[in-house]
């Protein structure tokens, strides 16, 4: 049998967590380091969520968000989407260039520099994976959006549609000079890279 | 009184006379009213993938255009529409990030797009209007009475087609 996302055993289960863990550390190291501030992670939130379930984390479905988007290759493929509230978006981009953002849409700049950010916190993920299994692991440069919840996470869910009504999702609470701070890792390997995941970390896959 | 019908992802509606249809945040997930303008009836689907073909173990035939306008369709002739005057518009199929690969699975907006104008071609139903494509979110409302559709964008502001 093939790996299958719907019917995770106990131990491919605590392996994900494990990866989520780690790599959420790493994400909120390589974060602490870019704007020399020091960060605080409360322990990840690690789920198997319904696609259709994910949006009733936010207030509603136009709730506008920031997602930041990449996507990897190489030993495993696959994506990731970092997902902020605009909230938070804005206070991370406040610490990096002083002023707040106004109004819905990013300049340039702003863009820019939460497109950095995502990137930076993206790469710290999967380099935790990568050192962890000893597989390589190359990443694409991320495109941004922001707009409403639920369009942003129709990528996902139409992207893992074909192969699974759920998704893995990596819930991070960060505390930076006392602003709190939430994003959301959406980590999409495809499933013949969970097969490859799992065996260089020795576990057995399902079945 | 109006009253409001919401339709989430991978799901299909049917409303009548002073109902209003609605879709919230569409993005890569194209939105299809089909409505029978003379009797107010109209039903709008929700899909997210193009094509049921792709998959072997298709559990969720809401999901896919081709499958979820053949129940639709079947649920609008159950509530007596006139087959022949049947009218469509669609809206969303945007490609919310541009990550540039081979890989053209991630542009599933515009498949999305493609694959439901063909589905409406073969059930020989003409598409009236259109907003589709772009790289951004649409909140779609229909009027049952009226066959209006209101599209709502965040920094595009409203129009109706």
């Amino acid at each position: 049998m093939g790996f299958d996302i719907n019917n995770l055993n106990a131990l491919s289960l605590d392996v994900l967590k494990e990866i989520g863990n780690i790599g959420s550390g790493n994400a909120a190291t390589a974060l602490s380091k870019m704007i020399n501030k020091s960060v605080d992670m409360e322990v990840p939130n690690i789920e198997i969520v319904d696609t259709d379930k994910v949006v009733e984390l936010f207030d509603n479905e136009e709730e506008i968000t920031v997602g930041v988007y990449i996507n990897f290759n190489g030993d495993i493929n696959g994506t990731i989407l970092t997902l902020l509230d605009k909230n938070s978006s804005d206070n991370l981009v406040a610490l990096l260039i002083g002023s707040k953002p106004e109004g819905n849409i990013y300049s340039e700049m702003e863009s820019s520099v939460i497109q950095e950010l995502g990137n930076i916190m993206s790469s710290g993920y999967v380099n935790s994976i990568s050192l962890l299994t000893s597989l390589d692991i190359n990443i694409s440069v991320p495109s941004v959006n922001i707009d409403m919840v639920s369009s942003i996470l129709s990528v996902p869910a139409a992207e893992y549609g074909l192969e699974s009504d759920k998704l893995i999702l990596i819930e991070n609470k960060l505390d930076i000079d006392k602003e709190k701070i939430k994003f959301y890792f959406f980590f999409m390997p495809d499933l013949t890279s969970f097969e490859t995941l799992f065996k260089s970390l020795g576990v057995p896959t399902n079945g | 009184m109006d009253n409001n019908i919401k339709i989430g992802m991978a799901d299909y509606k049917i409303g009548t006379q002073s109902d209003v249809l609605i879709t919230l945040g569409l993005g890569s997930c194209i939105g299809i009213i089909i409505y029978d303008e003379i009797r107010n009836i109209a039903g709008m689907a929700h899909i997210m993938l193009p094509s049921s073909n792709e998959i072997k173990n298709n559990s969720n035939k809401l999901k896919f255009a081709d499958t979820c306008l053949d129940l639709m369709m079947k649920d609008l002739e159950a509530h007596k529409v006139n087959r022949r005057s049947l009218k469509a518009k669609i809206a969303g199929g945007a490609q919310m990030f541009s990550v540039s690969l081979n890989n053209q699975s991630l542009n599933i907006g515009s498949r999305n797009a493609s694959a439901v104008k063909e589905k409406l071609k073969s059930l020989n139903i003409p598409i009236i209007s259109e907003d589709i494509l772009g790289n951004y979110g649409r909140t779609i409302k229909f009027s049952c009475d009226t066959n209006q559709l209101h599209i709502k964008s965040i920094g595009k502001g409203e129009h109706i087609i």
